[in-house]
């Protein structure tokens, strides 16, 4: 059902609420996955997982179009992680799609590991940009959906990014090319968690207003509250078929950390490390209760 | 064209891309704004479809290269030098190298010779930069004919490459004969007094120096190497066991491109005496391209008079 390209015009209320609660279980196991990964690694990024879970469990499980035992599928959809310091919620994802063993998780960050501190596209099934200098993965989906209009394939393109990764020039260039040239199939989700590493985004560089400055790049855009499911899954739908237009942005309204109360809006919990302690609080406010895998 | 045409390698570039764009559709071009003096606008007129002219981005430009070469086309990227290893430095490093995409990069306007520009577009350390990035093939062109071969060659080859073509024109020196491949270092002539080791548009100057060497009564070896990264040791150090004097002379800084990696090399298999002509670690200015390389002692009678010097020793 999720390879299906064809979307139900008008699903039934009880039908829409059984969907909205699956993947708010599947954000919520994300979420979890994120905190052990980075717990039992003893290193690693929290608020930016935890903010762009529920848009992992979106596109992973209704919105992409994939087939996890194939992973290189020409034409599968494609998600690019600008971000690529969140990739733990992104490898929670993958995992549980089951693009590789959720038993991976344990090696993110060790050597040899296929699982590297951000998306390395040759170690990773599931992975098709490498990332980790942010700013480039509009240009890479830009690419992308380029060469699916050159070759006449119908994939589509999403593209997540930070609010904070916007003080990069890079991402402004790759903005004004994609509307510009109204790209088609090409789906920009900005995770507007409100934080990058140091500090407020309104207190280091302004973005406000982000839609507008979008519109005037000549985008589309659509808004939602990207913490909560009903708002987020109708709007990326909606994104997603906007998209065969031109390209769409989705200015998704987060809060870093969320579902974690200690690092809920907390800038210093950017990266740290989660102790013992903290790791079973964290598990226990997300329903975890078993601190085993 | 024929031995002794002078032909601006930029010219056989766009060409040669453009005769490529006609075998197979998968090729496809980039420029940022400097196709008419990359000369990719030969291919812009001939397949408008296949020509991305992203503006004055050369960040932009390098990253969607990479996402275009994700769906299995071959991008060719160009812009100066200057600005394709400078500007975009981290864009080539982290999308390109790091992920091995089939992405070619033509960095225009390569060395000194940038039509009296000046020091904001002479590149003097792309190729240092290029060569120490993984996975990327680093290729700096001589005349017409090699940089034709090259791309066809660059074509070829799967993952990245870097390939350094000029502005200015350079005399044609290898015939229809020329049997180009990627890796390969080529003794064009042969000697026993001293070895000249040349790379680019330097390579004529090479061989002008070694003729007139010869009625000074010195015989010079001239190894030319259009690739730098990988690196053939064979000829270099064939010529380290059986001369042990090398000059060499590149349009680049010494440090990092050619006379690095032959110094490197040296030291490591035969210890020889070597001096390296370049740029000696200082920044240039705007000037005629011959007057600029005689000011900064690249020309063929520095070749002459160093490779004197060393027959001496
Ligand atoms: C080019 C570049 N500069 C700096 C960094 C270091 N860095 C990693 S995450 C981060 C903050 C990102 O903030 P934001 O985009 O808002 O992401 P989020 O809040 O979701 O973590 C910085 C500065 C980097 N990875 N890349
Ligand atoms: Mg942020």
């Amino acid at each position: 059902m999720i390879h299906s390209r064809m979307n139900v015009p008008c699903r039934n209320h009880t039908a829409m609420t059984v969907e909205i609660s699956e993947l708010e279980e599947k954000a919520r196991r994300i979420r979890e996955l994120v905190i052990r990964t980075v717990h039992h690694a003893g290193v690693g990024h929290v608020g930016g997982p935890l903010s762009m879970a529920d848009v992992m469990a979106a596109l992973y499980f209704r919105i992409l179009r994939l087939r996890p035992d194939e992973p290189n599928w020409e034409v599968r959809d494609r998600f690019i992680l600008s971000k690529g310091h969140s990739t733990s919620a992104w490898y929670a994802a993958l995992a549980e799609r089951g693009f590789f063993p959720v038993e991976h998780l344990k090696q993110m960050y060790r050597l040899n590991s296929p699982l590297q501190g951000h998306p390395d596209m040759k170690k990773t099934a599931g992975v098709d940009m490498s990332s980790g200098s942010l700013g480039q993965g509009l240009s890479a989906g830009i690419g992308m959906a380029i060469g699916a209009a050159h070759k006449g394939q119908d994939f589509r393109v999403f593209v997540l990014q930070g609010d904070g990764e916007c003080d990069e020039g890079q991402v402004w260039e790759a903005a004004l090319y994609g509307g510009h040239h109204q790209i088609r199939n090409l789906v920009l989700i900005i995770d507007c968690n409100r934080l990058q590493q140091t500090g407020r985004i309104e207190s280091t560089l302004n973005l406000d207003p982000l839609d507008e400055k979008l519109r005037a790049f000549r985008w589309t855009v659509l808004e939602c509250n990207g913490n909560q499911m009903s708002d987020l899954l109708p709007t990326l739908e909606r994104a997603r078929d906007l998209s065969a237009e031109g390209p769409v942005a989705v200015v998704s309204h987060t809060v870093k950390g969320h579902g974690v109360s200690f690092a809920a809006d907390r800038v210093e919990w950017h990266a740290k490390t989660i102790t013992d302690d903290l790791a079973r609080q964290a598990l226990e406010e997300l329903g975890a209760a078993d601190v085993n895998w | 064209m024929s031995i002794g045409d002078r032909i601006a390698p930029r010219v056989a570039f766009g060409e040669a891309i453009t005769e490529l764009g006609r075998a197979s559709s998968d090729v496809v071009v980039l420029d940022a704004d400097v196709s008419t003096s990359t000369m990719t606008c030969i291919f812009r007129d001939a397949f408008p479809d296949r020509f991305y002219n992203v503006g004055i981005a050369e960040q932009h430009m390098f990253t969607m290269a990479a996402g275009i070469a994700s769906t299995g086309l071959i991008p060719f990227v160009s812009t100066f030098a200057c600005f394709a290893t400078r500007r975009a430095a981290d864009q080539i490093h982290i999308s390109i190298a790091y992920t091995g995409l089939n992405v070619k990069i033509n960095g225009a306007y390569g060395g000194v010779a940038v039509g009296q520009a000046g020091a904001t577009h002479q590149a003097f350390e792309d190729l240092a930069i290029m060569r120490a990035i993984p996975n990327m093939v680093v290729l700096d062109l001589c005349d017409a004919v090699e940089t034709r071969a090259a791309v066809f060659a660059a074509a070829d080859y799967d993952g990245p490459v870097y390939l350094r073509t000029v502005r200015c024109e350079v005399p044609v020196i290898f015939d229809e004969a020329y049997d180009f491949e990627i890796g390969r270092g080529y003794v064009l002539r042969d000697g026993s007094d001293v070895a000249i080791v040349s790379s680019g548009m330097m390579t004529p100057k090479a061989l002008d120096a070694a003729a007139q060497l010869e009625s000074l009564g010195i015989s010079a070896r001239v190894l030319h190497y259009p690739t730098l990264k990988p690196f053939d040791r064979g000829p270099l150090v064939r010529a380290a066991h059986e001369i042990g004097r090398f000059v060499t002379i590149e349009n680049h800084s010494v440090i990092g491109g050619l006379g690095s990696t032959v110094a490197e090399v040296l030291a490591e298999e035969k210890p020889s005496h070597v001096r390296r002509l370049g740029m000696q670690d200082s920044f240039g200015e705007s000037g005629d391209d011959e007057a600029f390389l005689t000011k900064y002692g690249m020309n063929t009678q520095h070749i002459v008079q160093a490779a004197r010097e060393l027959a001496k020793e």
